[in-house]
């Protein structure tokens, strides 16, 4: 009865969005059921919907496999499971996993333990699942903003919290605005091609003559949208006040599925509509990207709060992600499939050891709150130093293969100054990675009480340790994973 | 095709030119006193007594989300009963959808006490 409207096969890719949005729905619900002390069935009601997704996904990825389609799409053109769809996807849904491990006892200490945490965690996945699937202006637009407005919530979660509340707002104030700026580009966009298609969005702006200045205004409103969601500089101020201000758990979760959502938007808005017109954004990627880098890495060395830092690191790290975009070539997309991938599992592994500094009365992200941590709890003093030396990028670390491809991409591209440029702001990255490590090896420590490693936060530390050091060791299939999710630029 | 544009160049011009002339018109006219009297809120009628910016119950907020809720419901329920036939059952089936998720929230509020005034 529905033959008409919509086919059985496009009910079918959006499974794994309804999936979520269904699982979200039923936290809220059956949250109303539990108990105080037993919320951590939220947490495990809101894995169990994760899981389900993946096999779904896992199924659409098996069925295409079987027919010999390399993409399917659905919804008269508006939405396509691809490759790329498929990889961002299969990392939102492990970043997020992840994340829900190590929230259960730091919502408990905090004392705000609530289902609609999870549901908010999944109603952002329902926005990222369209963010890379999304072929159309509009969907994208939406998906956008159900993955933002979910996420915005998340980071005032602390009610009681001046900062928490502090940084939902300036969040929410500074993303309306960018998106509001985004929306404009996307308007332009439509009225210069008459569709909202991004294909036929292409097609057309291919056809309009080069020099038309209303084609360049909606390319930077377009471009400053996308570059202000995945904090590059100078679009970047919200970020360090965002993730000081939030939830410890929220901010590795922030800093993790949302930003590898908007690289897919990015990534997809850059290289469909936009590849037509890459001679006009290729120059001022190359401005942002050096900018990011600069002040990314620079800002980072004088901050004492571990999340301003961490802030601050990740800002650089998407300068370096960028650059792979600037060289365009199969080696720079594939490098950034990679960087993502690796980035998503040692920022997490951080993330997971400050989320277990967390303790009676002690809020543990300040510097100081590092010192000693050797004396205290080798294990993940161990763990914390190899996650660094990841970020960094030292071999055999997985973090060294992201910058890898990176740099060999912006070589074969000719582009020598910018590599130097990279190359030395690693040098600079390792100097306050190195901060930290100093902390925690040669200082006493000036607090006794013991961290706070409650199951959900050993087993993160143990598949982010572990997926960081396979990567790095063994990478060849996660490379010809990334390969498979290559983007070809529209020509 | 350039040539299309000038209706809004004309029109940003005007914009900006109105104020200026306006405002620099207005200096030449006025008769210019300042005292204090004239830098109250309201040159005539009550003195304010306090800062408008004061707090208020946080029932109005939610009513005020209460309202958008069942506001945004009958702006997607009107335009679907006017095309009821076109659409048919798929139609229905939509906006049961749609009313299912929104039941949701509705319950979820009423559970959590958001509609206890008192």
């Amino acid at each position: 009865m529905f033959n008409e409207f919509f086919s059985r096969q496009d009910l079918l890719l959006i499974k794994p969005a309804v999936l979520l949005a269904l699982f979200g729905c039923g936290i809220l619900l059956t949250d109303l059921l539990h108990e105080r002390r037993h919320k951590y069935l939220n947490a495990v009601t809101a894995l169990l919907g994760l899981g389900f997704t993946g096999v779904q996904l896992a199924l659409i990825q098996r069925a295409m496999s079987a027919a010999g389609y390399s993409e399917v799409s659905g919804f008269s053109g508006g939405l396509v499971v691809d490759g790329f769809a498929l990889y961002f996807t299969w990392i939102f849904l492990i970043a997020t996993a992840i994340a829900i491990l190590f929230s259960v006892r730091y919502l408990e200490v905090e004392n705000e333990h609530h289902g609609e945490y999870y549901a908010l965690m999944l109603f952002s996945l329902v926005g990222m699942y369209f963010l890379a699937t999304a072929m159309d202006l509009i969907t994208l637009f939406i998906g956008l903003e159900t993955m933002a407005l979910s996420v915005y919530v998340l980071a005032g979660f602390l009610r009681g919290d001046r900062r928490s509340n502090e940084a939902a707002m300036k969040y929410f104030l500074l993303g309306a605005f960018s998106s509001g700026i985004l929306a404009y580009g996307f308007s332009l966009l439509y009225g210069l091609t008459g569709s909202t298609n991004l294909r036929a969005v292409a097609d057309a702006l291919v056809a309009r003559p080069s020099g038309d200045p209303v084609v360049y205004l909606a390319l930077i409103t377009t471009a400053t949208g996308l570059l202000f969601k995945v904090a590059a500089v100078p679009f970047h101020q919200w970020a360090p006040d965002a993730y000081e201000g939030a939830p410890t758990s929220i901010t590795g979760f922030m800093s993790t599925a949302p930003k590898a959502a908007a690289f897919a938007f990015l990534l997809r808005v850059f290289l469909v509509p936009l590849a037509p017109l890459r001679p006009a954004w290729e120059g001022l990627l190359v401005v942002v990207c050096v900018l990011t880098m600069v002040v990314g890495n620079l800002a980072a060395i004088s901050q004492n709060n571990t999340k301003r830092l961490f802030a601050y690191s990740s800002i650089s790290h998407v300068g370096y992600m960028l650059l792979g975009l600037v060289a365009g070539n199969e080696t720079g997309l594939k490098g950034i499939a990679v960087y993502l991938l690796v980035y998503v599992f040692m920022n997490l592994g951080i993330f997971t050891v400050l989320v277990a500094l967390r303790r009676k009365d002690i809020i543990g992200d300040e510097i100081e709150d590092l010192s000693g941590l050797f004396f205290k709890n080798p294990v993940s003093a161990v763990f914390m130093l190899i996650f660094l030396l990841s970020l960094a990028g030292i071999p055999p670390t997985a973090g060294f293969l992201g910058k890898y491809f990176i740099f060999l991409s912006l070589i074969e591209t000719r582009h020598y100054v910018l590599a130097v440029i990279a190359v030395v702001f690693v040098v600079v990255a390792l100097y306050y990675y190195f901060r930290l490590v100093v902390m925690m090896f040669m200082r006493e420590a000036t607090d006794p009480e013991r961290l706070n490693i409650s199951p959900g936060v050993a087993v993160a530390l143990a598949i982010t340790l572990a997926m960081t050091l396979v990567i790095g060791i063994y990478p060849e299939p996660f490379i010809r994973l990334a390969a498979g999710s290559v983007l070809v630029p529209f020509r | 095709m350039p040539g299309n544009y000038i209706p809004i160049l004309v029109f940003l011009v005007l914009a900006f030119a109105f104020p200026v002339v306006a405002l620099s018109l207005a200096a030449l006219v006025r008769p210019s006193a300042q005292s204090g009297e004239r830098l109250t809120p309201y040159e005539c009628g009550i003195q304010p007594v306090s800062d408008s910016r004061g707090r208020y119950t946080v029932r109005f907020y939610i009513i005020a989300m209460l309202f958008v809720i069942f506001d945004v419901e009958t702006v997607f329920l009107y335009p679907w009963a006017v095309q009821y036939k076109a659409l048919k059952v798929f139609g229905l089936v939509e906006m049961l959808v749609f009313l299912a998720i929104l039941l949701v929230g509705y319950v979820w509020l009423y559970k959590k006490g958001a509609l206890e005034w008192v």
